[in-house]
C-alpha cells in the first residue's frame, strides 16, 4: 500500500477497530449457525458464506489488498485459478471413474 | 552487495522486491493447505459417513482461539501502524503482544491436542481424525514460524530501526502479510473441522 502521512494512518487505524468488530461479531454468527442445527448442506452453505466474508475483511484491511498494486492482483488472480483447479480436478477425476464403472 | 529496491519500488511493478516476494510466497502456500483441502473434500465426499467436527472435538476452545487469533491480526497491523507513525516502542509492544497471543493460541491448541491423546483419540483412529491433525498440525507449525518472526523483529531485528527505519517498516509490514494469511486459514479450518 502507498506509504501516507499521520491523517491516512488514524484513518487506517479507525477502520482496523471497525474489522476488528465485525470480525468477533461474525465468529459469534459461525458459532450460532452450528446451534441453530440447521440442514446440513443449508449449515455447510451458510458457515461457507461467513467464512469468505470473514476472510475478505482480512485479506482487504488487513492484508491492505484494497490499495494493492495491479501485479499483486495478477498473481493473486493466478493463484485462485490454479486453487479451483487443483480443488476440481481429483474430484473430476473420482467422477470420471464412477461413470466407468 | 546491497539488497535492491526494499524501500524504493520498482519502477516497472510498483513494488518493492519484499513485497512482491511474500505474495510469491504466500501463493504457494495457498497451493499448499489447497491440495489439503481438497484432500478433506475428496476423504469426505467419499466416506460412508462423516462426523460433525463438534461431536468429537472442542467447539468453545476453538472459538477462544479464533478470537485469540483474529485479536493477534489486529496487534500485527498496529505494530506497522506504529512504525509508520514512527513509534518503535509502541510498535515493539504490539509485536511482542502479538507473539504472546500466537502463544496462547499455541497453548490452547495444545490443550486440546493433549484432551484427544488422553481419550486415544489419534490420527490412526479415523478418516476425520487424520485429515484434522493433518490440518491443525501444518497450521499450528505456521503459528510456530510466524511467532519466530514477529519475536525476531520486537527483538534483535528491531535494531535495523536506528539505521533504516523505512526498511524495518515494510518488513514488519511483510511479516504481517504472513501472519494475517495464517490467520485466514484458521477462519476457514474452524468451520470446516468443529462446525461441519
Amino acid at each position: 500500500m502507498e506509504h501516507g502521512h499521520a491523517a491516512d494512518i488514524d484513518r487506517h487505524v479507525r477502520t482496523y477497530v471497525m474489522v476488528f468488530v465485525s470480525l468477533m461479531v461474525l465468529t459469534v454468527v459461525t458459532v450460532g449457525i452450528y446451534y441453530l442445527h440447521l440442514s446440513r448442506p443449508a449449515a455447510i452453505a451458510l458457515a461457507l458464506v461467513v467464512a469468505t466474508v470473514k476472510g475478505a475483511l482480512v485479506a482487504c484491511f488487513f492484508m491492505h489488498l484494497i490499495s494493492e498494486r495491479r501485479l499483486v492482483y495478477w498473481v493473486l488472480l493466478l493463484t485462485v485459478a490454479f486453487f479451483f483447479v487443483l480443488l476440481f480436478v481429483p474430484m473430476l477425476t473420482s467422477l470420471l471413474d464412477q461413470a466407468r464403472v | 552487495m546491497e539488497i535492491p529496491y526494499t524501500v524504493e519500488a520498482r519502477p516497472d511493478t510498483g513494488l518493492t522486491s519484499g513485497k512482491i516476494g511474500i505474495w510469491l510466497f504466500l501463493a504457494s502456500e495457498v497451493m499448499l493447505f489447497g491440495a489439503l483441502f481438497a484432500t478433506y473434500i475428496m476423504l469426505r465426499v467419499g466416506a460412508p459417513e462423516w462426523p460433525v467436527g463438534a461431536s468429537i472435538l472442542n467447539v468453545p476452545l476453538a472459538t477462544l482461539n479464533t478470537i485469540v487469533l483474529i485479536t493477534s491480526s489486529v496487534t500485527m497491523v498496529m505494530a506497522w501502524a506504529s512504525l509508520m507513525r514512527r513509534d518503535l516502542s509502541k510498535a515493539r509492544m504490539f509485536l511482542w503482544a502479538t507473539v504472546a497471543l500466537g502463544g496462547a493460541f499455541m497453548v490452547i491448541k495444545a490443550i486440546e491436542y493433549n484432551a484427544k491423546f488422553e481419550h486415544h483419540l489419534y490420527p490412526s483412529e479415523s478418516t476425520f481424525l487424520a485429515i484434522y491433525f493433518t490440518l491443525t498440525g501444518l497450521h499450528a507449525f505456521h503459528v510456530l514460524a510466524g511467532m519466530v518472526v514477529n519475536a525476531y523483529f520486537a527483538g534483535p531485528g528491531s535494531r535495523q530501526w536506528h539505521t533504516n527505519p523505512q526498511w524495518l517498516t515494510n518488513r514488519v509490514e511483510h511479516a504481517g502479510l504472513f501472519w494475517h494469511f495464517v490467520d485466514l486459514v484458521w477462519i476457514f479450518l474452524f468451520p470446516v473441522l468443529y462446525l461441519l
